[in-house]
């Protein structure tokens, strides 16, 4: 069973995301912010971390997240409101693999899942 | 509509297409052909049906572009173009090393973003200096080929199958949309063809994509195009169906290239004559 992390601020969208990935047969974990994100991954990377790159601080979560040492390198999903490719390519360099607009659905996840092998 | 202007489409479509219109499609007629019917000044489809039975070439022709299928996104099925870029096109430049010359045919383009996923492959392989590369795309619809050479897709377009990375490196934001770089639509010739007709301006092909494109044809239409198909093809060259699409009873020409991609075959070996022992 993959392991994902959802990091976003909104506990509404954690809760409708996270279903949606146990749905995919996800092991789901959720954190609202990049530094309880960071001690998550310290105590078991993940497989994938799905972090809006909205809220403050998560870019900083993005380049953390490349900077460690851990054996295991997460696919990291950054999820934007907005799409624009200064944007992208922000999150690109910072060490993202990929973006996915929100709202997103199940179709839309799998998409990004598919392409980063992930599924 | 009713079932006689169907039943008239249904075998309009045949003749002209080769295409399979499913009797509960009617839906589908209705929602396509009205635009149809609006710009040719019908207020109604059945006025254009009244029309198309005295059989104006260019109304016939709307007609049965209205009705194609362009479903189509950017390296659909990504186990195929995987197989593309680590097993075919490696196995041609070596085979083609003496020429350097690979010729590759998109046969059912729709709105080109199967060619454009191949010519991304090519460039990211740099080959472009020493190789002559001719990547020809076709489409039977004459409003998909010029979607196409436009070469503009929405963000739903572009968030379907497209790597972030390819997405940023390749195409520029305009508005709402997204153009891909001039540097590949340059690579690419698109062409409106009906794969029902002559395949004599296409020459020797290496590579055919042509994905499903068959699940909505007629079986003798399928059979006549993987004839030709054949005939085109290089022997020792490939041929892309859909993930979904098999030659059962449609050709023993060709054979799996590789069970774990589906839809990928190469020409089947000719027989070996029998070989007379001395005595």
């Amino acid at each position: 069973m993959k392991h994902c992390l959802v990091v976003d601020e909104s506990r509404v969208i954690r809760k409708v995301v996270c279903h949606l990935l146990e749905e995919m047969k996800f092991y789901a974990e959720e954190a609202a912010e990049s530094v309880s994100a960071l001690e998550t991954c310290r105590a078991q990377m993940p497989d994938v971390v799905l972090v809006n790159l909205g809220d403050a601080g998560n870019m900083e979560l993005v380049r953390a997240l490349r900077r460690s040492k851990a054996d295991k390198r997460p696919v990291i999903i950054g999820t934007m409101t907005e799409h624009d490719v200064g944007h992208i390519r922000e999150a690109l360099s910072a060490g993202a693999d990929e973006y996915v607009l929100k709202p997103f659905d199940r179709d839309a996840l799998k998409e990004k899942f598919t392409v980063t092998g992930l599924m | 509509m009713n079932a006689a202007d169907f039943s008239y489409l249904a075998d309009l479509l045949k003749r002209r297409a080769g295409f399979h219109l499913s009797p509960n499609k009617t839906h589908l007629a209705t929602s396509r052909l009205g635009p149809v019917a609006r710009r040719y000044g019908f207020r109604k489809t059945d006025e254009l049906f009244a029309e198309l039975r005295d059989a104006p070439e260019d109304l016939a022709r709307a007609v049965t572009d209205a009705m194609m299928i362009n479903e189509s996104s950017f390296f659909r099925d990504k186990s195929c173009f995987d197989h593309f870029r680590g097993v075919i096109l490696p196995s041609l430049l070596s085979a083609r090393a003496a020429s350097r010359r690979l010729r590759i045919w998109c046969a059912a383009a729709s709105t080109g973003q199967e060619a454009y996923s191949l010519a991304m492959i090519l460039d990211e392989a740099k080959i472009a200096k020493e190789w002559r590369i001719d990547l020809v795309a076709s489409d039977i619809s004459s409003i998909a080929i010029a979607r196409a050479i436009e070469g503009r897709y929405s963000q739903y377009e572009v968030q379907r199958g497209l790597p972030a990375h390819t997405l940023v490196r390749y195409f520029a934001q305009d508005g709402d949309q997204w153009r891909i770089s001039e540097r590949i639509r340059r690579m690419v010739v698109f062409r409106n063809f009906n794969l029902l007709d002559s395949y004599g301006w296409l020459g020797a092909i290496d590579v055919i994509f042509c994905r499903n494109a068959f699940l909505y044809f007629e079986p003798l239409a399928k059979r006549a195009c993987l004839k030709a198909f054949s005939q085109v093809l290089a022997d020792d060259g490939y041929l892309a169906l859909g993930a979904s699409e098999t030659m059962e009873g449609a050709s023993t020409a060709f054979i799996s290239d590789d069970a774990s991609v589906r839809g990928v075959y190469r020409k089947a070996r000719p027989a070996l004559r029998p070989i007379a022992l001395a005595s």
